[in-house]
C-alpha cells in the first residue's frame, strides 16, 4: 500500500531532550547487594527505621522474579550492572536552595523549559528537580507553607516530617506489592513529597521533573501525595534522558493518599528517551503508581506516555471509601521499536465508587502498544459503576495494538460498561487531507490530535498544549 | 486553464486512461459522462495527485503549470478542487478545526496572513448556510456521522470557502434527493465565474438541469469518444452509451 510508503518516510524522529550535562558526578559503581542499600541510607543520613524498612525490601526482592505477563519483550535487565546511585559532585556540599545549586544543572532544566526560576513564565507552577539520584531543591516553598503546603524532596521530608513518611511511604503502594516496588523500595534515592492540610487547596500547581543523566545509572524515586480530609491539589511530573545507546532503567513508585473529600490530580507527561529508530537505547520505565481513595474523595490519573524504550506502568486506584471517584485518562504513543504495556487498575470497594478510564493508543512504525485494564469490583461495593473506552488508533501496517482487559464482579449491582475501538489512520483520509492543501505531518497530527481530544482536556492548560506538540514531535517521521 | 494531452494512467497496473485530451476555458463547464469503468473517476483522481492513481504518459497543466509533478497538497494550494465522490470521515477533528487549516495553507501558498479565528468562523457560517447545513455541523468531528446528502454539501461548503480555480465534481449527485441536488447545484452556480472551471462528472443528465454545462464529453474506454453541447446529455438519456463505445474502441474490447 502507498499509505505504508508515505508513513514510512515519516519515522524518523528527533528526541529533543537528547542532550547530556556535563557535570562530574560520585556515582556508585554498579551492583547490587546488602551493602549497596546501607550505603544509600547513609548517604542520606536516613533515621535507622528506614534503613531496615529498606533492607526489609531488599530480602523480599532477592526472593521475587520480574513480571512475564507483559506484552513486551526485551533482554533480561542484568541488575548487578546498573548503578544505583549518582549525583553530581556539587550536591555533596548540600545546597540550602535552588540559589545555590551549581549553574550548569539549573541550565540543565532552563534549557528544557523547566520553570526552575520562581519569576520565570510559569510562575504558576512549583518545581521540584530531580537530577539522577537526587533532588536540586524545590521552588516556591516560602509562598506554599504560607498555606501549609509541604512540598520537598522525599529525603528531606524522612528528617522533617518523619511521623507522616513513617506513618504513610508503602501504605498504598507495599514494599512487596511486585517486583520493581521491592526494588524501589529497597534503593529508592530521591523524588517529591508532598502533604495538604485539612481544608486546603492548594493555591498553585504542583511538579516534579525527573532527568536521568548519568551513564548506567537507574533512577528509582519515590514520591508520596498526601491531601488531607478536604484538600485539593494538582500534580504534574514530567521525564527525560539523554540519548544513550544502553538500556536505561527507571523504576518508580507513586503513592497517592485522599483522605475524606480530598481531591487528587495526577498528571504525568512522560518523555523518557525511547531509543533510536533501530531500536537501539532508550529507558526501561517500570513504574508502579497507585492512589487510595476514602470517603468522597477522587483521584485521577492523566497520563501522555510518548517516550521509553518500553513502558510497563498501571497507575491505579482504590477506591476505599463510600462514594469515592477514581478516574485515568491515558495517550499512549509508540513509533519505530517501542513497546507499551499500560493501562489502570479500579478496585472498587465502598458503596457507589465511580470510576472511569479513557485510554487512547497511538501505535506507529513497528512498535506494540496494549492496554491492560482491571475492573474489580468487591463484595462490598454496592451500586458502584465503571466505564471504560479503550480506543486504538493505528499508523501504518507495522505495528501492533492490543487490549487486555479483566472484569472481576463480586456485587450483583455494580455495574461495569467497556467499549473498545481500533481504527487507522487511512490513505482516505490523508488524501482527503492534502487535497484540501494540508501537508501530511500536519494531517497526521491534527488526527491524532483530535483522537486524543478527551484526554488533553483532563490536563492543565499550559501542559495540554504541550502535550499536543510532543505528539507531533513523537510522531515526526511517522507520515510522508 | 486547464490543458489536458493524450494522458495515459493505471492503476494497480491496469490501463484506464488511455490517451485523453481536454482543453477547458477559464469560466466554462465541462460534463464528463460515461459508461461505469470508463475512467471517469478516475480523471479526477489523477488530476488530484492520488498515489494510487500511476501517470504513464502525457501531460496535464493548469495555466500552464505542469500538475502531474507536484504533490497533491500543492495541487490543491494551486486551485485545484476535488469534491469527493465518498467524502471520508476523520473522527475527533472538528469541521472547523479542519477547513481553517486547510484554507490557512491555501491562503499561505497565496502568500496571504492566516484569517483569524473570529472573522474565519463568521465566513465559515456563511457558506454552512449557502448548502444548508446547520452551524453545528462546524463543530462535528469531519464527515462523522453525516448523512450521503451532508457529506456532499460539507464538500461543496469547502469548495465555497477555499474559491479554487478548477472545480471537479466527482458523481456529487450519487445519492442525493431532488432538494439536496438544488442545494448542491445552488452552491455549483454560485460559484460560476469567468476565472474559475468546472469538471462535472455524472452518470445522469438530472444534474445538468441545474448546473447547465458549456460542454458534454462522453468518456468511454479511457478516452473522449464524442463531445457536443448541453443536448448530448439528453440524447445520452435516451440512447445509452453502446452506441458510442462500439464506435470508439475500434473493436479493442
Amino acid at each position: 500500500m502507498t499509505d505504508n510508503a508515505e508513513i514510512d518516510r515519516q519515522i524518523d524522529r528527533e528526541y529533543e531532550a537528547g542532550f547530556i550535562t556535563d557535570v562530574e558526578s560520585s556515582t556508585l559503581p554498579p551492583g547490587l547487594n546488602e551493602d549497596t542499600v546501607r550505603f544509600i541510607s547513609k548517604k542520606k543520613g536516613e533515621p535507622e527505621w528506614l534503613l531496615e524498612w529498606r533492607l526489609k525490601a531488599f530480602a523480599a526482592w532477592k526472593e521475587m522474579t520480574p513480571p512475564n505477563w507483559a506484552q513486551v519483550k526485551h533482554p533480561e535487565v542484568d541488575f548487578q550492572d546498573i548503578s544505583y546511585f549518582s549525583e553530581p559532585k556539587s550536591m555533596e556540599d548540600r545546597p540550602q536552595s535552588l540559589d545555590e545549586v551549581d549553574p550548569e544543572l539549573i541550565a540543565t532544566y532552563v534549557k528544557l523549559g523547566i520553570p526552575v526560576h520562581e519569576h520565570a513564565a510559569l510562575a504558576g507552577v512549583a518545581v521540584d528537580v530531580v537530577f539522577d539520584s537526587v533532588s536540586l531543591g524545590t521552588t516556591f516553598r516560602e509562598k506554599l507553607s504560607e498555606s501549609g503546603v509541604i512540598f520537598m524532596p522525599i529525603s528531606e521530608a524522612v528528617h522533617k516530617h518523619p511521623e507522616l513518611v513513617k506513618k504513610y511511604m508503602g501504605s498504598v503502594v507495599p514494599q512487596r506489592d511486585n517486583f520493581y516496588s521491592a526494588l524501589n523500595s529497597a534503593v529508592f534515592s530521591d523524588g517529591s513529597f508532598v502533604y495538604i492540610p485539612k481544608g486546603v487547596r492548594c493555591p498553585m500547581e504542583l511538579s516534579t521533573y525527573f532527568r536521568i543523566n548519568e551513564e548506567n545509572t537507574g533512577q528509582f524515586e519515590r514520591t508520596l501525595i498526601i491531601a488531607d480530609e478536604g484538600s485539593h491539589v494538582s500534580y504534574l511530573e514530567g521525564c527525560t534522558a539523554p540519548m544513550r545507546d544502553e538500556n536505561q532503567l527507571h523504576a518508580a513508585v507513586v503513592e497517592l493518599v485522599a483522605m475524606d473529600d480530598a481531591e487528587i490530580k495526577y498528571s504525568t507527561v512522560q518523555n523518557w528517551y525511547p531509543g533510536d529508530s533501530e531500536g537501539k537505547g532508550g529507558i526501561y520505565n517500570f513504574v508502579t503508581k497507585r492512589g487510595i481513595a476514602h470517603t468522597n474523595a477522587k483521584i485521577s490519573w492523566t497520563q501522555v506516555e510518548t517516550g521509553s524504550a518500553i513502558t510497563w506502568k498501571y497507575p491505579s486506584c482504590i477506591l476505599k471509601g463510600d462514594n469515592s471517584v477514581g478516574e485515568f485518562y491515558s495517550v499512549a504513543l509508540t513509533n519505530n521499536f517501542q513497546e507499551a504495556d499500560t493501562g489502570t487498575k479500579m478496585i472498587h470497594l465502598g458503596k457507589n465508587t465511580k470510576s472511569t478510564i479513557i485510554s487512547k493508543g497511538i501505535s506507529a512504525g513497528k512498535s506494540q502498544n496494549a492496554y491492560r485494564g482491571l475492573v474489580r469490583m468487591g463484595p462490598g461495593a454496592k451500586g458502584a459503576r465503571n466505564y471504560t473506552q479503550c480506543d486504538s488508533l493505528l499508523i501504518g501496517d507495522k505495528c501492533g495494538a492490543h487490549t487486555f482487559p479483566y472484569i472481576e464482579s463480586k456485587n450483583p449491582s455494580a455495574i461495569v460498561e467497556h467499549e473498545a475501538t481500533t481504527s487507522k489512520v487511512s490513505d482516505e483520509q490523508l488524501f482527503l487531507c492534502q487535497q484540501r492543501g494540508i501537508d501530511t505531518e500536519k494531517a497526521v497530527s491534527m488526527i491524532v490530535n483530535g483522537f486524543c481530544k478527551e484526554v488533553f482536556k483532563e490536563l492543565p492548560m499550559e501542559f495540554a498544549v504541550e502535550a499536543g506538540k510532543l505528539l507531533e514531535v513523537s510522531l515526526e517521521g511517522s507520515v510522508g | 486553464m486547464l490543458t489536458i494531452k493524450d494522458l495515459q494512467a493505471s492503476v494497480e497496473d491496469k490501463e484506464i486512461l488511455k490517451g485523453l485530451n481536454l482543453d477547458i476555458k477559464p469560466g466554462e463547464i465541462h460534463a464528463i459522462m460515461g459508461p461505469n469503468g470508463a475512467g471517469k473517476s478516475t480523471l479526477g483522481n489523477v488530476l488530484a495527485g492520488r498515489e494510487d492513481y500511476e501517470v504513464s504518459g502525457g501531460s496535464a497543466e493548469l495555466q500552464g503549470t505542469d500538475l502531474l509533478e507536484l504533490d497533491p497538497e500543492e495541487r490543491a494550494r494551486l486551485g485545484v478542487f476535488l469534491a469527493f465522490q465518498y467524502p471520508v470521515e476523520i473522527p475527533g477533528v472538528s469541521n472547523l478545526e479542519f477547513l481553517k487549516a486547510s484554507v490557512d495553507s491555501v491562503r499561505a501558498a497565496q502568500g496571504k496572513e492566516p484569517l483569524d479565528s473570529v472573522s474565519f468562523l463568521k465566513l465559515a457560517r456563511e457558506k454552512c448556510k449557502a448548502v444548508d447545513l446547520d452551524q453545528s455541523f462546524l463543530k462535528r468531528g469531519v464527515n462523522e456521522g453525516f448523512s450521503g446528502g451532508e457529506k456532499k454539501r460539507n464538500e461543496i461548503m469547502q469548495m465555497m470557502l477555499l474559491e479554487p480555480k478548477l472545480c471537479i465534481l466527482d458523481e456529487t449527485d450519487s445519492g442525493l434527493d431532488i432538494d439536496a441536488l438544488q442545494v448542491v447545484a445552488k452552491g455549483v452556480n454560485s460559484l460560476r465565474d469567468p476565472n474559475r472551471s468546472f469538471i462535472v462528472v455524472t452518470h445522469y443528465q438530472r444534474l445538468l438541469d441545474y448546473i447547465v454545462p458549456d460542454y458534454v464529453h462522453v468518456l468511454a474506454n479511457g478516452k473522449i469518444v464524442k463531445t457536443g453541447g448541453k443536448e448530448l446529455a439528453l440524447e445520452l438519456e435516451e440512447k445509452g452509451y453502446s452506441w458510442l463505445e462500439d464506435g470508439a474502441d475500434n473493436g479493442a474490447q
